[in-house]
């Protein structure tokens, strides 16, 4: 797709001049009909995402992040508005995706062993045997899980059982990979080892990766560039670059001045946003709680 | 728990009872309550004769070939309605209507319409023990867990690979307890079909029996079905185990925390 194309006006942020973008979203609206009215949950949102990149998206409770996701991840069509993967568009989930869901318990199958369960979106694919095991071994190796294979998952803790579902998605060798929340469920040293590792393997294997968190300090520290977005109808509040060094740690990079300086910005941004909301202009439809 | 001891808490009451059995009895003289060594001794003179080959077997062939098509029909009704939502909703009446005639009823009209065999008694047997397998295995269907259901769509699995990996083993919990009931139900069915127009099996046999006065004789088929019923939960309860061994270990691991 040529370039000039994707730079229609000013809304579209010039992150990547050079590359046609792996992940357009442009004009997404989606509104849920319920009784007596609608709920907007995502208002407009358009942003390019460039391949390899990895970008957190960050807002509020009810911002219709994981709406969002699942309107990218082709689970959820949207009202107005498109999304395209590498130019074509998302009419239902690509093959080129993997979904990482906030719900490690629920995403994964507790009458398959961890080994099959990362084998199935393989098989299904009809990848023959031996690169099949190639894949899955090393995809355990990647989230240092080679040593319980035939375990089921429920015998694994929280922070191993969505390393699982990791694995899972590295196995499938996406394009892109969603995550959802991933680590909202695990405590928080099993979250700071499941970052480092998401670094890893973003790093790793080049994939482009959209992380979808409530967590400011996270976004801060995962992405290479994070999406603010506002409070309930939503649209993108701030399109930060977050400028830290590629290698990363929890102790160094938590401590820096820079990582405090952005993370107080995306802060205030979140704040702004929910101000907005309260006092900004009622939104033509009805308002209902939030999804 | 250690196998001797499992033995032991399985045969306990059974042999207690029979004592008790034995020393109530000692000096009755009442015709229609048997002693325990009078039953075994008639037991195995009516069972392991003639009668195995000509009554016993033709009537767990009957329940067997009832209780398969049972499953399988309950089964395969049960995933469609379960994943078609129309069709649930247009199905829904009806199954209730269905389900709330009691299964002996239909004998008579069986008997007319399909005529005395084999096929009448196997149809009742499936008309009234498909309800608990069929029910279940909507519900079963049913609640497939929705994060699931997206994980296997992001992955683009869909049609036979779906229903064998996710559906029908997460439908399995629901599908065993139908099974369990519908089982019961088939075996008093069998034995109602039996007591009908039949020239064969335990149910003829026992009415037979009763008709003769042939008290002791009578008690022992009751005891057959008795027995019947037993092995067949066993075998059940054995399956349930094997193919539901994930089951238990997510209900411990989820009680313990």
């Amino acid at each position: 797709m040529p370039v000039n194309v994707l730079n229609d006006g000013e809304r579209i942020p010039d992150n990547s001049a050079s590359e046609p973008p792996m992940l357009s979203v442009k004009g997404l609206r989606k509104v849920y009909p319920v009784p007596g009215g609608e709920i907007e949950a995502v208002r407009d949102l358009t942003f390019d995402i460039a391949p390899g990149q990895l970008v957190c998206v960050v807002g509020p409770s009810g911002a219709g992040k994981t709406t969002l996701l699942k309107c990218i991840a082709g689970l959820l069509a949207p009202t107005s508005g498109s999304i395209e993967l590498r130019g074509t568009k998302v009419v239902g989930p690509p093959h080129s995706m993997a979904v990482v869901f906030q719900e490690y318990g629920r995403s994964l199958l507790p009458w398959m062993s961890v080994r099959a369960n990362i084998e199935l979106p393989l098989k299904n694919q009809r990848i023959p045997r031996a690169e099949r095991t190639k894949l899955v071994d090393d995809a355990l190796a990647a989230v240092e899980l080679s040593h319980v294979p035939d375990s089921y998952p429920w015998q694994l803790s929280g922070g191993m059982q969505q390393r699982v579902a990791i694995a899972r998605a590295v196995a499938y060798r996406p394009e892109v990979l969603l995550m959802d929340e991933p680590f909202a469920a695990v405590d928080a040293q099993t979250r700071a080892d499941l970052e480092d590792l998401v670094r890893h393997i973003w790093q790793k294997l080049g994939v482009t990766i959209i992380f979808i968190t409530h967590d400011i300090d996270e976004s801060v520290y995962l992405g290479e560039r994070v999406l603010v977005l506002s409070n309930s109808p939503t649209v993108v509040q701030e399109d930060l670059t977050i400028d830290l060094p590629v290698d990363r740690d929890q102790l160094t990079t938590r401590s820096s001045a820079r990582f405090n300086e952005l993370r107080g910005h995306v802060y205030e941004q979140i704040q702004l946003a929910k101000s907005r909301t309260l006092s900004g202009p009622i939104p033509a439809t009805k308002k209902g709680h939030k999804s | 728990m250690r196998y001797p001891k499992r033995v032991l808490h399985f045969l306990g009451l059974p042999v207690l009872l029979i004592a008790l059995w034995w020393v109530l009895t000692l000096g009755a003289t009442n015709f229609f309550v048997p002693k325990p060594l009078e039953l075994l001794q008639t037991f195995w003179a009516v069972w392991a004769g003639e009668r195995f080959l000509t009554d016993f077997v033709p009537s767990v062939l009957r329940l067997l070939v009832g209780l398969g098509l049972t499953i399988l029909l309950g089964v395969v009704f049960g995933v469609l309605i379960g994943s078609v939502r129309w069709l649930r909703s247009l199905t829904e009446p009806m199954l209730e209507f269905f389900r709330a005639i009691p299964p002996p009823v239909l004998v008579p009209l069986l008997m007319l319409l399909v005529g005395i065999n084999d096929q009448m008694k196997i149809i009742v047997i499936i008309s009234g023990a498909i309800w608990p397998v069929l029910l279940n295995t909507i519900e079963g269907v049913r609640a497939v867990d929705p994060v699931l259901s997206d994980t296997f769509r992001t992955y683009s699995i869909t049609g036979f690979v779906r229903l064998r990996h996710l559906v029908l083993p997460g439908a399995s919990p629901q599908i065993m307890t139908g099974v369990r009931q519908s089982t019961s139900i088939a075996l008093i069915l069998m034995v109602i079909s039996e007591m009908f127009g039949s020239s064969s099996g335990l149910g003829f046999t026992i009415v037979l029996f009763q008709r003769a006065f042939a008290i002791p004789e009578m008690w022992s088929g009751i005891v057959v079905l008795g027995l019947l019923g037993l092995a067949l939960s066993v075998i059940s309860k054995s399956i349930e185990n094997r193919l539901l061994k994930w089951y238990s270990g997510l209900k411990e691991v989820q009680h313990a925390s």
